[in-house]
């Protein structure tokens, strides 16, 4: 055929043409699975906030109490007038929110100098035991964020939650003060011990990756060590730092279990504790008022922080191989500073496990004789006078089902999480540069802005009442999977991408030629070749899922009860000690998935983490 | 085998850079064509439409004289249905898989016996000496032993159109050369017709049948590799292909002969009183150590032996000659040497357009 003969065709084959062309385009695999993620996106982050922002600025029916002339389902700003002003707004909002920025901002401050020390000395110092000390950095990791602000409970609190005394007191013989048992001092510090780990974790990756030449360089221009540092080595650690920064401050904004621990009892609340409360108390509108609120500072204080970095700033520091990175001698220091580090692990890591086992082991809390010490709580019978009755921890049926809705949980959300990462990968990889590609890497990003409680808070909002053909799931297992996948995503969807980045697109390509249908394609060379990335997703899921307290705490329901949960219950019900053995098992588990899982194809938490 | 592959207007574009601009080229039954160029000249993306792997924005790719593409159609058959085979620049073989799986893999799509992979297998191995290496994992080989895989992975399913994107490129300069004898003798062997992407042009010299020039998406010209040599089609071809470089002169036609200021070159000048470009190969001008009819002298201002050849850069004012010459030159450097140019060799460009004027085409 010529060229004049096609330009002749008529206007039906010119649409029969165009319309091949459109289902070719539609039945690209990557537009196919960006098409799908981007409805389930729609459905899992879209329509949840818009449903929760739409409550926020409409009468509810319970507001016809307190304003009998609302019109339920009239549009108001009622909400937001009443909790962001006046002596309300003062006691639901502002202090709160005051509260919480403080402890992000500490913990974070906290973190990144705990983490960029550690990270330093492992990597680029002649400290003996690094190996040792990389290995137990990440152990704060596995254990639940509020185990060490249990912990502390069990050290230092006073007369003034439960009326026993803390171990500080039975030591010392003097109450320790109110500030120093509870409030910002301790969540700050509990925290920062906690979340330390991803400054670790990202700021070892990045000086790895410095070529040492850029500071040996440095070095040949006659520049000191500390100039170096400050000058060379900062500078390009600086990216890493800052994910730290926002993965810590928008984790620790919107974290529970710490606050409620330690500052519920000295009326310290912060916002997550506040859209408890009022969530509690069913005011499901007021409650969506502070997570919005929260959502928008998180998201600000983001924005700030790329603004303030820049991305012209954001180098590719890695040169595909390994540097072998110029180690600075302690000389003299090297004893002191092992000797800290050492101290340090143990602080964070035995005593804080040690003092759980310990007020487990007594039958009286706060009675430190040795006659005390029972295994009541652990295996005592039931219909004592001791937690309400309730039988020993590992005879209680109650317990055993909990414990297995936080495997069956964490289990059914790392396999959906893994499985969505390494098809958002695909999609994302595949169509890199096309709008569509685009959108969906930036959807998939908003649940990393989105504080955990007020991720929750959203899912609330959204399952309440059926949807369309979906039914209503509020008080169902399922929703606790929706919603950890939902907030899982960001993850799940940097794991996938650099998992999809190691598989050059020529051995698919390959493949491709040698005539394998997609799905042939994806089962014999993508999957395959993204079981390491897969199972690093499906890692790091599983243990935060394991652990996960503030995304759940308002989702849950006494059958859909889960171990991080079930502490927070036993908690709150004065229970402490059955919480401690709770916990206890909790990290046992955890230990063990993660032993389990990182056996397969070179799983690891890091690749988890898509570095 | 007689398949041809014809190339009608075909155009490819990524976002506002046109990769392939309106493109049209016909490659006979069994020929080794090049696609030769710079890099972004957009010959890999050709190559990518040819295969399947790039949906193009306009034209139509015949395989034989089955259509596999057409724009106006709204037709494009797959990769996998198109009945090719492409080696890719970094081999691009399956690490998870031994050699026998790699190669197998398009053979269980195509459902045939074991009985059959196995012969194929063995046959295709023993065509790129590679016989025993079944259950070696492509990390556990060379890069060379890497190559020859792929290309066996390549001739196991027996396509009728053979498409290589540099696939010398990884390879050191040594193996690089044994590569090509290799490769021309298996197309030989398979007379599959090849479609071939270098950015080397002493690649493209050496093996191909014909050559296909491209800059910025555009054919620059299509002929075989003496034809791109001795007569480049413009400015353009005849800068690139040629090592050492050739010389390019500018001066202005006056009726039979081109001034260059210093001196003038009697030959045809197809009429042009324009400003031209001489286009002069190293090798075709000839160096004389005392004075000749017709010769211009010159200044030898650097001698660059090379064991079978020598490069001497002439100078003469502003103007710097290289001329080549064979063996070792006796040449030293600041000698008096005198240049003898034949008009025969020269090619007469139009220094606005860059199109070759003389010979005419």
């Amino acid at each position: 055929m010529t060229a004049p003969a096609v330009a002749q065709q008529s206007l039906s084959l010119r649409l029969v043409a165009s319309s091949r062309r459109f289902i070719r385009w539609l039945t690209r695999p990557q537009v196919v699975l960006s098409l799908i993620m981007l409805f389930l996106m729609f459905y899992m982050i879209i329509i949840p906030l818009y449903r929760m922002v739409m409550t926020t600025i409409t009468w509810q029916p319970r507001d016809v109490i307190s304003v009998p002339e609302a019109e339920v389902g009239g549009l108001t700003l009622y909400h937001y007038v009443r909790m962001l002003t006046g002596a309300l707004g003062k006691i639901y909002l502002q202090t709160p929110l005051v509260h919480s920025l403080t402890i992000a901002t500490g913990a974070t401050l906290l973190s990144l100098f705990i983490g960029g020390s550690l990270a330093w000395l492992v990597v680029r110092t002649d400290m003996p035991g690094r190996r040792l000390v990389n290995q137990l950095a990440l152990v704060p990791y596995i254990m639940p964020s509020w185990t060490l602000a249990q912990a502390w409970l069990v050290f230092f609190k006073n007369r003034l939650s439960g009326g026993t005394p803390g171990v500080f007191e039975y030591l010392v013989g003097t109450s320790p003060p109110n500030w120093l048992s509870y409030g910002p001092v301790p969540i700050i510090l509990c925290s920062a011990l906690h979340y330390y780990t991803f400054f670790f974790l990202f700021v070892s990756a990045a000086l790895m990756s410095i070529d040492s030449n850029l500071e040996e360089a440095g070095e040949l221009a006659g520049a000191s060590r500390g100039r170096i540092l400050r000058k060379i080595t900062f500078p390009l650690v600086l990216p890493a730092i800052l994910s730290g920064v926002i993965m810590t401050f928008s984790k620790v904004l919107g974290t529970f279990g710490g606050p409620n621990i330690l500052g519920t009892p000295v009326r310290y609340y912060v916002v997550a504790t506040m859209i408890r409360g009022s969530i509690g108390v069913g005011d499901k509108a007021d409650a969506f008022v502070l997570a919005i609120v929260l959502i928008l500072f998180s998201m600000t204080i983001i924005n700030l922080n790329q603004r303030l970095v820049g991305t012209r700033k954001s180098y590719e520091t890695i040169g595909g191989r390994g540097f072998v990175a110029q180690v600075s001698k302690l000389g003299k220091l090297k004893k002191v500073v092992l000797a800290g580090v050492i101290v340090f692990q143990i602080l964070v890591i035995v005593v804080p496990l040690g003092l759980l086992v310990w007020s487990s082991l007594m039958l009286q809390d706060g009675n430190y004789s040795l006659s005390n010490l029972s295994l009541q709580h652990w295996i005592g019978p039931r219909g004592t006078i001791y937690n309400h009755g309730e039988p020993g921890v590992l005879l209680n049926p109650k317990i055993w089902k909990t414990a297995w809705n936080s495997i069956r949980l964490a289990l059914w959300t790392a396999l959906f999480t893994a499985l969505i990462g390494i098809l958002l990968g695909y999609a994302i990889v595949k169509g890199r540069g096309t709008r569509l590609s685009k959108l969906i890497e930036q959807l998939a990003f908003i649940p990393y802005v989105i504080p955990g409680i007020a991720f929750g808070a959203v899912y609330i909002a959204m399952f309440i009442k059926p949807l369309g053909p979906i039914p209503a799931l509020y008080g169902t297992f399922a929703l606790l999977v929706v919603v950890s996948v939902g907030k899982h995503i960001p993850y799940s969807s940097r794991s996938g991408v650099s998992a999809m980045m190691q598989v050059g697109r020529e051995l698919e390509e390959a493949a491709q030629i040698s005539g394998a249908g997609v799905l042939r394609r994806f089962r014999a060379i993508i999957f395959p070749l993204t079981s390491a990335g897969f199972v690093s997703g499906f890692l790091l899921t599983f243990i935060t899922t394991m652990r996960e307290l503030s995304l759940i705490i308002l989702l849950v329901t006494p059958e859909t009860q889960v171990l991080a949960s079930q502490t927070m219950f036993y908690i709150e019900n004065g229970d402490g000690q059955m919480a401690n053995i709770v916990i206890l098992i909790l990290i046992t588990l955890v230990a063990i998935g993660n032993l389990i899982i990182s056996r397969f194809r070179g799983g690891s938490l890091k690749k988890g983490l898509g570095m | 085998m007689d398949t041809s592959i014809t190339i009608n207007n075909l155009t490819k574009r990524f976002g506002s850079v046109v990769a392939v601009n309106d493109f049209s080229l016909t490659i006979e039954p069994g020929a080794f064509l090049t696609l030769l160029g710079p890099s972004g000249c957009g010959k890999t993306t050709l190559l990518r439409c040819i295969a399947g792997l790039e949906d193009p924005d306009g034209g139509e790719i015949y395989i034989g004289d089955k259509l596999v593409f057409s724009h106006a159609r709204g037709i494009s058959l797959a990769p996998g249905q198109r009945n090719l085979g492409l080696v890719f620049q970094n081999y691009a073989l399956w690490p998870h898989m031994t050699v026998y799986k790699n190669m197998t893999f398009a053979l269980e799509v195509q459902r045939l016996s074991k009985e059959e992979m196995d012969a194929r297998v063995k046959e295709s191995l023993a065509e790129v000496q590679m016989e025993g290496y079944e259950d070696r994992y492509p990390r556990e080989m060379s890069g060379g032993q890497q190559q020859r895989i792929a290309l066996a992975r390549m001739l196991a399913y027996r396509p009728k159109v053979f498409l290589m994107d540099e696939p010398l490129s990884n390879l050191d300069a040594r193996l690089r050369m044994d590569m090509r004898g290799e490769l021309k003798h298996l197309h030989h062997v398979a007379k599959a017709t090849t479609v071939y992407v270098t950015h080397d042009q002493v690649e493209a010299l050496t093996m191909s049948s014909a050559i296909a020039v491209m800059k910025e998406g555009v054919l620059q010209q299509l002929g075989s590799p003496d034809e791109i040599y001795r007569s480049p089609a413009n400015l353009f071809v005849a800068d690139f292909i040629g090592n050492p470089k050739v010389n390019l002169l500018e001066g202005m036609a006056r009726g039979n002969s081109v001034d260059f200021g210093e001196f003038q070159i009697d030959m045809d000048t197809a009429g042009a009183t324009e400003e031209v470009v001489v286009a002069v190969r190293p090798e075709d001008v000839s160096i004389s150590s005392e004075p000749i009819p017709g010769s211009v002298e010159f200044t030898a201002y650097s001698v660059l032996p090379s064991g079978a050849d020598s490069t001497i850069i002439a100078q003469l004012g502003e103007l710097e000659i290289t001329v080549r010459v064979m063996g070792i030159s006796t040449i030293s450097m600041d000698d008096r040497i005198w240049l003898v140019f034949d008009p025969q060799t020269l090619n007469l460009y139009d220094r606005e357009s860059g199109e070759r004027l003389v010979p005419k085409s």
